[in-house]
Protein backbone atom coordinates (compact mmCIF):
# COMPACT_ATOMS: atom_id res chain seq x y z
CA UNK A 1 0.00 0.00 0.00
CA UNK A 2 1.03 3.27 -1.09
CA UNK A 3 4.10 2.03 -3.18
CA UNK A 4 2.35 3.72 -6.15
CA UNK A 5 1.96 7.33 -4.30
CA UNK A 6 4.02 9.67 -5.02
CA UNK A 7 4.89 11.98 -2.69
CA UNK A 8 5.09 15.83 -3.83
CA UNK A 9 2.27 16.18 -5.28
CA UNK A 10 -0.40 14.18 -3.19
CA UNK A 11 1.60 16.47 0.07
CA UNK A 12 -0.58 19.37 -0.69
CA UNK A 13 -3.75 17.78 -0.86
CA UNK A 14 -3.89 15.69 2.27
CA UNK A 15 -3.00 18.52 4.43
CA UNK A 16 -6.13 19.24 6.70
CA UNK A 17 -7.18 16.31 5.97
CA UNK A 18 -8.54 13.84 8.38
CA UNK A 19 -8.92 9.67 8.00
CA UNK A 20 -10.10 7.82 10.96
CA UNK A 21 -10.17 3.75 11.31
CA UNK A 22 -12.04 1.93 13.97
CA UNK A 23 -11.49 -2.02 14.58
CA UNK A 24 -12.32 -4.17 17.16
CA UNK A 25 -9.05 -5.25 19.95
CA UNK A 26 -7.18 -7.59 18.02
CA UNK A 27 -3.61 -7.95 17.58
CA UNK A 28 -4.10 -9.03 13.69
CA UNK A 29 -4.99 -5.52 12.79
CA UNK A 30 -1.48 -4.30 13.39
CA UNK A 31 0.01 -4.96 10.70
CA UNK A 32 -3.12 -3.29 8.76
CA UNK A 33 -2.39 -0.15 11.01
CA UNK A 34 1.08 -0.37 10.50
CA UNK A 35 0.60 -0.03 6.64
CA UNK A 36 -1.53 2.52 7.14
CA UNK A 37 0.21 4.95 9.18
CA UNK A 38 3.40 4.26 6.32
CA UNK A 39 1.15 5.44 3.58
CA UNK A 40 -0.14 8.66 5.49
CA UNK A 41 3.25 9.45 6.83
CA UNK A 42 4.54 8.97 3.83
CA UNK A 43 2.36 11.48 1.36
CA UNK A 44 2.31 13.85 4.61
CA UNK A 45 6.36 14.56 3.50
CA UNK A 46 8.21 12.23 6.70
CA UNK A 47 11.71 10.89 5.98
CA UNK A 48 11.67 7.13 6.49
CA UNK A 49 13.43 7.18 9.67
CA UNK A 50 10.98 9.20 11.30
CA UNK A 51 8.24 6.95 9.28
CA UNK A 52 9.42 4.26 11.02
CA UNK A 53 9.09 5.96 14.64
CA UNK A 54 5.89 7.51 14.41
CA UNK A 55 4.63 3.85 12.64
CA UNK A 56 6.02 1.99 15.93
CA UNK A 57 4.80 4.48 18.27
CA UNK A 58 1.28 3.94 16.85
CA UNK A 59 1.68 0.37 17.24
CA UNK A 60 2.91 1.09 20.67
CA UNK A 61 -0.37 3.24 21.20
CA UNK A 62 -2.56 0.46 20.24
CA UNK A 63 -1.35 -2.64 21.89
CA UNK A 64 -2.23 -0.38 25.41
CA UNK A 65 -5.23 0.94 23.65
CA UNK A 66 -6.06 -3.26 23.34
CA UNK A 67 -4.23 -4.86 26.29
CA UNK A 68 -4.74 -1.93 29.08
CA UNK A 69 -7.78 0.55 27.69
CA UNK A 70 -10.17 -2.38 26.50
CA UNK A 71 -8.48 -5.07 28.36
CA UNK A 72 -8.13 -7.01 25.69
CA UNK A 73 -11.76 -7.38 24.69
CA UNK A 74 -12.38 -7.88 21.51
CA UNK A 75 -16.14 -6.46 21.29
CA UNK A 76 -14.63 -3.07 22.17
CA UNK A 77 -13.02 -0.74 19.77
CA UNK A 78 -10.28 1.21 18.96
CA UNK A 79 -10.77 4.30 16.86
CA UNK A 80 -7.56 6.18 15.48
CA UNK A 81 -7.93 9.75 13.65
CA UNK A 82 -4.97 10.72 11.26
CA UNK A 83 -5.30 14.77 11.44
CA UNK A 84 -2.67 16.39 8.96
CA UNK A 85 -2.09 20.26 9.63
CA UNK A 86 0.55 22.18 7.73
CA UNK A 87 3.31 21.63 9.58
CA UNK A 88 2.59 18.56 11.70
CA UNK A 89 0.44 15.33 11.60
CA UNK A 90 -1.57 14.91 14.85
CA UNK A 91 -2.69 11.25 15.53
CA UNK A 92 -5.43 10.38 18.36
CA UNK A 93 -5.98 7.23 19.41
CA UNK A 94 -9.01 6.13 21.80
CA UNK A 95 -10.06 2.86 23.34
CA UNK A 96 -13.05 2.26 25.51
CA UNK A 97 -11.09 2.08 29.39
CA UNK A 98 -10.87 4.09 32.02
CA UNK A 99 -7.50 5.57 31.83
CA UNK A 100 -4.58 5.84 33.90
CA UNK A 101 -2.44 7.52 36.45
CA UNK A 102 -0.16 8.65 33.92
CA UNK A 103 2.27 8.95 37.59
CA UNK A 104 2.30 5.35 37.77
CA UNK A 105 3.83 4.56 34.58
CA UNK A 106 7.35 2.76 35.91
CA UNK A 107 10.64 4.54 34.87
CA UNK A 108 12.06 1.66 32.14
CA UNK A 109 15.66 3.53 32.65
CA UNK A 110 15.88 2.91 36.49
CA UNK A 111 18.49 0.32 37.37
CA UNK A 112 15.47 -1.54 39.24
CA UNK A 113 13.57 -1.81 35.98
CA UNK A 114 16.27 -2.39 33.51
CA UNK A 115 15.36 -6.02 33.36
CA UNK A 116 11.52 -5.65 33.41
CA UNK A 117 10.18 -7.69 30.24
CA UNK A 118 7.37 -5.03 29.62
CA UNK A 119 7.05 -1.28 30.31
CA UNK A 120 8.85 0.15 27.31
CA UNK A 121 5.90 0.80 25.19
CA UNK A 122 5.24 4.73 26.23
CA UNK A 123 8.92 5.50 26.12
CA UNK A 124 9.29 4.56 23.07
CA UNK A 125 6.13 7.14 22.24
CA UNK A 126 7.67 10.03 24.32
CA UNK A 127 10.64 9.31 22.69
CA UNK A 128 10.05 9.46 19.29
CA UNK A 129 6.60 12.30 19.37
CA UNK A 130 7.15 16.12 20.04
CA UNK A 131 3.58 15.72 21.64
CA UNK A 132 1.95 13.32 23.88
CA UNK A 133 -1.24 13.76 26.16
CA UNK A 134 -4.08 11.83 27.26
CA UNK A 135 -7.36 12.39 28.65
CA UNK A 136 -10.89 10.95 29.56
CA UNK A 137 -13.52 11.39 27.52
CA UNK A 138 -16.82 12.96 28.77
CA UNK A 139 -18.80 9.87 27.40
CA UNK A 140 -16.29 7.60 28.39
CA UNK A 141 -13.35 5.88 27.15
CA UNK A 142 -9.83 7.43 26.82
CA UNK A 143 -8.09 9.49 24.18
CA UNK A 144 -4.13 9.56 23.83
CA UNK A 145 -3.58 12.18 21.67
CA UNK A 146 0.43 12.67 19.91
CA UNK A 147 1.80 15.03 17.82
CA UNK A 148 5.13 14.93 15.03
CA UNK A 149 6.23 18.02 13.27
CA UNK A 150 7.82 18.01 10.29
CA UNK A 151 11.37 18.90 9.98
CA UNK A 152 11.98 18.64 13.51
CA UNK A 153 14.98 16.83 15.20
CA UNK A 154 13.21 13.70 17.16
CA UNK A 155 13.65 14.06 20.56
CA UNK A 156 14.55 10.38 21.04
CA UNK A 157 18.47 11.88 19.52
CA UNK A 158 18.15 14.43 22.80
CA UNK A 159 16.79 11.38 25.61
CA UNK A 160 19.68 9.53 24.14
CA UNK A 161 21.60 9.67 27.27
CA UNK B 1 8.48 -14.55 12.08
CA UNK B 2 10.99 -17.89 11.51
CA UNK B 3 14.10 -19.50 13.04
CA UNK B 4 16.43 -21.12 12.08
CA UNK B 5 19.46 -22.57 14.53
CA UNK B 6 22.80 -23.39 13.35
CA UNK B 7 25.56 -24.83 15.73
CA UNK B 8 29.09 -23.75 15.51
CA UNK B 9 31.82 -24.84 18.44
CA UNK B 10 29.04 -25.82 20.80
CA UNK B 11 27.55 -22.42 20.29
CA UNK B 12 23.81 -22.45 19.25
CA UNK B 13 23.28 -19.62 16.75
CA UNK B 14 19.19 -18.52 16.42
CA UNK B 15 19.39 -16.56 12.95
CA UNK B 16 15.66 -14.69 13.68
CA UNK B 17 14.07 -13.73 10.06
CA UNK B 18 10.82 -11.46 9.87
CA UNK B 19 9.15 -9.65 12.71
CA UNK B 20 9.49 -9.66 16.77
CA UNK B 21 6.65 -8.22 17.90
CA UNK B 22 3.70 -8.89 20.22
CA UNK B 23 2.02 -12.20 19.39
CA UNK B 24 4.00 -14.58 17.69
CA UNK B 25 7.31 -13.41 17.06
CA UNK B 26 7.92 -12.91 20.82
CA UNK B 27 6.65 -16.45 21.63
CA UNK B 28 8.00 -18.53 19.28
CA UNK B 29 11.72 -16.93 20.74
CA UNK B 30 10.56 -17.76 24.05
CA UNK B 31 9.70 -21.47 23.17
CA UNK B 32 12.96 -21.63 20.60
CA UNK B 33 14.96 -20.77 24.54
CA UNK B 34 13.24 -23.08 26.44
CA UNK B 35 13.71 -26.01 24.27
CA UNK B 36 17.51 -25.13 23.92
CA UNK B 37 17.85 -24.75 27.92
CA UNK B 38 15.72 -28.10 28.31
CA UNK B 39 18.44 -29.62 26.16
CA UNK B 40 21.30 -28.22 27.91
CA UNK B 41 22.44 -25.74 24.88
CA UNK B 42 22.91 -22.89 27.36
CA UNK B 43 25.28 -20.45 24.90
CA UNK B 44 23.14 -18.62 22.34
CA UNK B 45 23.48 -15.94 20.10
CA UNK B 46 21.02 -14.15 18.56
CA UNK B 47 21.34 -13.37 14.78
CA UNK B 48 19.03 -10.22 14.50
CA UNK B 49 20.46 -8.90 11.19
CA UNK B 50 17.40 -10.07 9.33
CA UNK B 51 14.86 -8.62 11.00
CA UNK B 52 12.50 -6.30 9.88
CA UNK B 53 10.69 -5.02 12.39
CA UNK B 54 10.63 -4.76 16.61
CA UNK B 55 8.10 -3.50 18.99
CA UNK B 56 8.36 -3.10 22.46
CA UNK B 57 7.11 -6.70 23.25
CA UNK B 58 9.83 -8.00 21.11
CA UNK B 59 12.92 -5.59 23.05
CA UNK B 60 11.21 -7.21 26.43
CA UNK B 61 11.60 -10.81 24.74
CA UNK B 62 15.81 -10.15 24.02
CA UNK B 63 15.48 -9.01 28.06
CA UNK B 64 13.48 -12.18 28.94
CA UNK B 65 15.68 -14.73 26.88
CA UNK B 66 19.05 -12.97 28.84
CA UNK B 67 17.08 -13.11 31.67
CA UNK B 68 16.63 -16.92 31.50
CA UNK B 69 19.81 -18.02 29.92
CA UNK B 70 21.55 -16.16 32.50
CA UNK B 71 19.63 -17.88 35.42
CA UNK B 72 20.53 -21.33 34.11
CA UNK B 73 23.95 -20.28 34.06
CA UNK B 74 24.58 -19.95 30.47
CA UNK B 75 25.25 -16.95 27.80
CA UNK B 76 23.66 -15.01 25.76
CA UNK B 77 24.61 -12.61 23.35
CA UNK B 78 23.70 -10.62 20.41
CA UNK B 79 24.95 -10.64 16.31
CA UNK B 80 24.13 -8.09 14.10
CA UNK B 81 21.74 -5.40 15.19
CA UNK B 82 20.03 -3.59 12.82
CA UNK B 83 20.42 0.36 12.96
CA UNK B 84 17.02 0.49 14.41
CA UNK B 85 17.34 -2.32 16.97
CA UNK B 86 20.60 -0.43 17.89
CA UNK B 87 18.66 3.12 18.73
CA UNK B 88 16.12 1.13 20.67
CA UNK B 89 18.63 -0.40 22.89
CA UNK B 90 20.41 2.52 23.26
CA UNK B 91 17.68 4.54 24.24
CA UNK B 92 16.64 1.87 26.55
CA UNK B 93 20.22 1.49 28.33
CA UNK B 94 20.29 -1.75 26.79
CA UNK B 95 23.12 -2.24 25.07
CA UNK B 96 24.82 -1.95 28.29
CA UNK B 97 23.32 -4.74 29.26
CA UNK B 98 23.57 -7.27 26.22
CA UNK B 99 27.04 -8.24 24.64
CA UNK B 100 26.50 -7.15 21.38
CA UNK B 101 28.74 -8.43 18.14
CA UNK B 102 28.99 -7.42 14.33
CA UNK B 103 30.78 -10.45 13.33
CA UNK B 104 29.71 -14.19 13.57
CA UNK B 105 33.22 -15.45 14.36
CA UNK B 106 34.60 -12.97 17.11
CA UNK B 107 30.79 -13.48 18.83
CA UNK B 108 31.57 -17.24 18.78
CA UNK B 109 34.87 -16.71 20.14
CA UNK B 110 33.50 -14.56 22.44
CA UNK B 111 31.79 -17.15 24.49
CA UNK B 112 34.34 -18.89 27.51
Amino acid sequence: MGEDIKEGNQVSQLKGADLEITFGSQFGYLDFVEEITDAITRMVGFDEDTRFWITLSIRESVVNAIQHGNQSDESKKVGIRFQSLPDRLVIFIQDEGEGFDESQIRDPLKPENLLQTGGRGVFFVRSFMDEVAWKLLPGGGMEMRMEKRLNHTKQGEENDN
Amino acid sequence: MTIDTRNVNGITILELHGKVTIGEGSRVIRETIRELLDAGNKNILLNLGDVSYVDSSGIGELVSSYTTVTNQGGQFKLLNLTKKIRELLAITKLLTVFDCYDDEETAVGSFS
